[in-house]
């Protein structure tokens, strides 16, 4: 039987500022739908942090939110580092869509170098095209079009543009749902690799408990809609992390206790008894 | 293009074949069956002209068919191209624009809804005769454009919106480098209607003309023919304008096919 225990020790685990905070986030759509309510995350300087929640629990709302894809009904995105590299205008936001969304009539090679071409960067433009694309295996398919390609290589496709520019700050949706366990562990370390050299911050949605915990320094469980925090965990393992980790105890630990938070978190029972 | 494939089972190369070959039999059957009956009804040409007269007088009447041919394509090509250009210009600037659209989409809608024939006569009236048939074909065309490139410029895929914005991309990009290329198959489709229309729209303004008697389009050749009774040529006149109207619609078909063919959904020939 799973104690659903609910000590939320929000944030205080780092030391630092936010880059970003959500604060009292509630998102309601036109048809009534609340897909977010009174959300409050921050995002820390460097770190990689994952949303763990159960499919329409409002995620992707958050991560846009965060984009400024799309305006809070409720509360406010705080930018507080708002000099600087997080300037309003400087802001270097990288995003993956949980879709492809790539041009159907532009070749993967153009919808690569899209980022590039749109911030004036042609200069250097082939050479860092080819550099993502071989990253994630797409060396060979630059000259196709998206719809030769398998809904698993879209979404590579789509990660090599997201690649492709330095960004500070990088929202991915579910980039890893489509692909064998092979590609998905190579790309996870891949972006592990990225993420510890390059020192980007990470917003990694997912609905996969071994990845979130092998991917991030911190989980946050959300609720079913809508969309809330229900606890957080972090994963203290250090980096870099590589198949040693995938098969330790620790990470077992680690994803049972996950496991539990999210079947808790999924069971509606928010305000559950905390066992006592 | 390969819609046909599923309906019967046949082969690749046969079902190839029968589309050129069935439309031809049907042609050669309905020609020889016209001949037969001119022939053995012993109908006079002035009633109705034996395909072989229809195609005698092609060739005696050249020098002067083909003269009002190139008169009429002239004026349907120009027509053609300041439609495509108005409406696609127009769309764009209803895309950009919400108080132009606004102001003007209501007078598009009216300007097509109203008939042709109809308003030919008036134009007849107060422009050039020239000017006015290029008028005609060019308000039976452009709205079929400007419909289409309107839908297709808001169809996009919203994410890649999103993308772009998120990129910071200028309004010029969004336009040029995503709207543009998204809308590119609804403005073949626009293309394609307004190839036919355009031809419509000659057609109907040298009709209207004709009696000012000025013309030498095909559609005049017609009307002139209609009153001296030179019922041959009529038919020779009005086969050149439904060949006319068919090379139009094969050169917009190749365009479209060659411009879709790497990505679009209607132009592949998908492989199972
Ligand atoms: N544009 C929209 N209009 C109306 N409702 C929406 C819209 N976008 C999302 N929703 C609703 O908001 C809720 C949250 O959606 P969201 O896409 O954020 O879920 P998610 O957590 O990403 O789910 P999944 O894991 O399945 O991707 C859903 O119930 C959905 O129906
Ligand atoms: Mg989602």
């Amino acid at each position: 039987m799973i104690r659903c225990d609910r000590n939320v020790p929000v944030g205080s685990s780092k030391s630092g500022t936010p880059v970003v905070a959500l604060r009292g986030v509630g998102k309601s759509f036109a048809n009534d739908v609340v897909a977010l309510e009174r959300l409050d995350l921050d995002v820390w300087s460097g770190e990689f942090v994952s949303l763990l929640g159960p499919s329409g629990c409002g995620k992707s709302t958050a991560l846009r939110i965060i984009a400024g894809l799309s305006e809070p009904t409720r509360g406010k995105v705080e930018w507080v580092e708002a000099q600087g590299a997080y300037a309003a205008g400087a802001r270097r936001i990288g995003f993956v869509f949980q879709e492809p969304t790539l041009m159907p009539w532009a070749t993967v090679a153009a919808n690569v170098r899209l980022p590039l071409k749109l911030a004036g960067l042609a200069a250097d433009a082939p050479a860092r095209v080819d550099a993502a694309l071989a990253r994630v295996g797409l060396s060979g398919f630059a000259q196709s079009y998206p719809r030769e390609l398998s809904g698993g290589m879209k979404m590579r496709a789509s990660i090599a543009r997201a690649l492709v520019t330095e960004t500070n700050l990088l929202l991915m949706d579910e980039p890893f749902a489509a692909l064998d366990e092979i590609t998905r562990f190579r790309l996870n370390n891949d972006l592990l690799g990225l993420w510890e050299s390059l020192g980007k911050t990470v917003v990694f949605v997912t609905h996969s408990v071994f990845e979130s915990v092998y991917l991030s320094q911190r989980i946050v469980v959300m609720t079913r809609r809508p969309g809330r925090v229900f606890t957080e965990l972090s994963i203290d393992a250090p980096h870099p992390r590589d198949e040693r980790f995938r098969t330790s105890a620790d990470y077992a630990g680690y994803c049972r206790r996950v496991s539990e938070a999210l079947a808790c978190a999924s069971a509606g029972t928010d305000e559950a008894p905390t066992g006592s | 293009m390969g819609e046909g494939r599923a309906k019967d089972e046949i082969s690749p190369v046969a079902d190839r074949v029968l589309r050129v070959l069935l439309p031809i039999a049907m042609l050669a059957l309905g020609v020889a069956l016209w001949e037969l009956v001119v022939r053995v009804g012993g109908i006079p040409p002035y009633v109705l002209p034996s395909p072989w007269l229809v195609f005698s007088t092609l060739v005696s009447d050249r020098a002067l068919l083909s003269a009002s041919l190139l008169v009429t394509l002239t004026t349907t090509l120009q027509g053609f191209l300041l439609a495509a250009v108005g409406g696609v210009g127009l769309a764009v600037l209803f895309n950009q624009s919400r108080l132009i659209e606004y102001s003007l989409y209501p007078y598009a809608v009216i300007l097509q809804v109203t008939p042709i024939v109809a308003i030919a006569p008036l134009l007849l009236i107060y422009l050039p005769q020239q000017a006015a048939v290029l008028a005609c074909a060019w308000i039976v065309a452009f709205f079929p454009v400007l419909a289409n490139t309107t839908l297709g410029l808001n169809s996009v895929d919203h994410n890649l919106v999103d993308l772009f914005r998120l990129y910071g991309a200028t309004r010029r990009q969004v336009l040029f480098d995503l709207k543009l290329p998204a809308a590119q198959p609804y403005i073949l489709g626009g293309l394609k209607i307004a190839g036919g229309l355009s031809l419509i729209g000659a057609v109907v303004a040298e009709i209207a003309a004709g009696s000012a008697g000025a013309g030498s389009g095909l559609a005049y050749r017609i009307v002139e023919s209609g009153y001296r009774l030179n019922i041959p040529r009529m038919f020779a006149a009005l086969l050149l304008l439904s060949l006319a109207g068919i090379l139009i619609f094969f050169a917009l078909s190749v365009l479209s096919h060659l411009m879709l063919r790497r990505w679009h959904e209607s132009a592949i020939v998908r492989e199972v």
